[in-house]
């Protein structure tokens, strides 16, 4: 099961899954940020919205949208649940700081998110934040960091250094901050150049795009 | 120096980052605590307690009290099981205890407390906690108190940081080159100059802590003894360099604004024949002498 918030959801397929075939069977669930926040505005709700957030003027903390996480991973009818290891997927974290939700609000919200779903249920989590680069943005490098310092691995796609290239798009740095594994390598950090394809990533070590050999 | 981190008792600081973790050398230190017979107590605010149990043995894991502020620290479930007084009280009620042997209290991590809580509180809490020692009225003699505090040092600004490290002891900051992991050691022991020392470290997955050398210094990719270095004074078209005369005619100058005490004798002793100075003219066709002396109806 997944959450994702705030792609507006399009039945395009990746290879091999079927997403809107996921969501009719209850596999996928999706929070569409976008269209859940004008409900909050518009209709009357009984209990608290995910998104209740936008409607106060100090957004405390996002217990509701943790709440609504945690609804949508129990099993239904209480019985045994059909999917197991479940994975949370947040996209993007960078917009709820733009919304007003503190960093220490969202580093909470992780915090219990990571509670439930790794801990708990032993499943994952992916959280993608935007790095503000050269612009001085003190609450998005606490978030960034603080999210980075509780993650077990780090990747960090960022531009080439020369500058735009139509055969190699970008950099992936991969950082393992797992520490006691009994096989860690000694280099804790990798890099890779990838390329974006229609459906696919290809990766490549620094230098060895096909395009370029 | 890395070793003996905690036989000075206080508050050690280990600060962290992103790319350099410290949680491996803070469960390296509580094994070496738990194996010398201390009493550890964990409170952990960042990881569950099965990940941070993970990779000690049993006699270890029985050694060591875990206070769980993981699952829900901000009483978001509204259960009875939340400890009463957050860590803060926790971090007290540790401390009221009347068994007098050494105590080792591990904090996982001080980042999420101050984070969490007020900066000044939660430095009073520290500072009572790694004096109480010298507590006065107190009949019953307390054994030596050691705070382990993990500090992520990104997420906060100098004035915390600075005002944490004022409290500590022993300060240690973690980084490394070429996968090798370093820990830079600041101690500071009363009435005495502080110490600083670089220690190159890793940990083993049993979480001993093996020291090491540096990273080694061939593995530099500057210097390659095939290629030698190149002069770049040969093959020019204008002259560098300087001949022997050459060279001691230039040491040998004496510049002409120098005050040497030979000038000063000059200068003070006058030349014979020389009271008067002339000057010779040699008048052109052009020039009109006029013999009279223009300024002459001046009255000054």
């Amino acid at each position: 099961m997944g959450v994702s918030l705030y792609t507006t959801f399009s039945p395009s397929t990746s290879k091999g899954v079927n997403l809107t075939v996921a969501r009719e069977r209850g596999q996928l669930v999706f929070l569409e940020g976008l269209k859940s926040a004008v409900d909050v505005f518009f209709q009357t709700q009984e209990e608290p919205h995910p998104l209740q957030f936008l409607r106060e003027a100090n957004a405390g903390n996002l217990k509701p949208l943790f709440e609504f996480v945690r609804e949508a991973l129990k099993p239904v009818d209480g019985g045994e649940a059909r999917w197991t290891y479940p994975v949370l997927l947040v996209d993007d974290l960078s917009v709820l700081l733009s919304l007003g939700v503190g960093a220490v609000a969202v580093l909470d919200f992780i915090h219990y998110c990571r509670a439930t779903v790794c801990w708990e249920l032993k499943g994952n989590m992916v959280i993608l934040v935007h790095d503000s680069g050269d612009v001085e943005d003190e609450e998005n490098d606490i978030l960034l960091n603080g999210v980075s310092h509780q993650s077990h691995l780090i990747l960090r796609a960022e531009g080439l250094a020369t500058g735009f290239c139509r055969d190699v798009h970008g950099q992936l740095r991969i950082l393992w901050r797992r520490p006691s594994q009994p096989t860690a390598q000694r280099d804790q950090s990798l890099t890779y150049q990838y390329k974006i394809q229609d459906k696919s990533v290809s990766f490549f070590a620094k230098g060895m795009s096909p395009a370029v050999l | 120096m890395l070793d003996s981190l905690l036989s000075l008792g206080g508050l050690v600081l280990l600060r962290d980052s992103v790319e350099w973790e410290g949680r491996s050398l803070l469960k390296a230190l509580v094994k070496k605590s738990a194996l010398c017979g201390e009493q550890v107590h964990i409170l952990g605010c960042e990881v569950s307690e099965e990940e941070f149990r993970e990779g000690f043995d049993s006699d270890i894991n029985n050694r060591l009290v875990y206070h769980d502020f993981f699952r829900d620290p901000l009483n978001w479930s509204k259960t009875e099981e939340a400890l009463p007084g957050g860590p803060l009280g926790a971090l007290r009620a540790i401390c009221k205890r009347t068994d007098p042997g050494p105590v080792t209290i591990a904090l996982d991590s001080l980042s999420w407390l101050l984070l969490h809580l007020p900066c000044t509180t939660l430095c009073q809490a520290l500072h009572a906690v790694s004096h109480q020692d010298s507590c006065p009225g107190d009949s019953s003699p307390v054994g030596k108190v050691s705070v382990l505090g993990l500090l992520h040092e990104e997420l906060h600004g100098p004035g915390p940081v600075g005002a944490l490290s004022s409290l500590a002891q022993t300060e240690v900051t973690l980084g490394g080159r070429k996968g090798q992991a370093s820990a830079h050691i600041l101690c500071r022991r009363p009435r005495q100059r502080p110490t600083d020392q670089t220690q190159w470290f890793s940990i083993l997955p049993d979480f001993s802590l093996d020291l090491q050398e540096g990273p080694s210094v061939e593995s530099q990719p500057c210097s390659d003894p095939h290629i030698p270095p190149v002069d770049p004074t040969t093959h020019l078209t204008f002259n560098l360099h300087l001949s022997k005369k050459e060279r001691e005619a230039r040491d040998s100058l004496i510049l002409p604004f120098q005050f040497s005490s030979e000038k000063q004798q000059a200068l003070l002793r006058p030349r014979p024949g020389q009271a008067t100075s002339h000057i010779f003219y040699e008048p052109d066709a052009y020039d009109d002498l006029d013999q009279e002396d223009p300024d002459d109806d001046l009255d000054i």
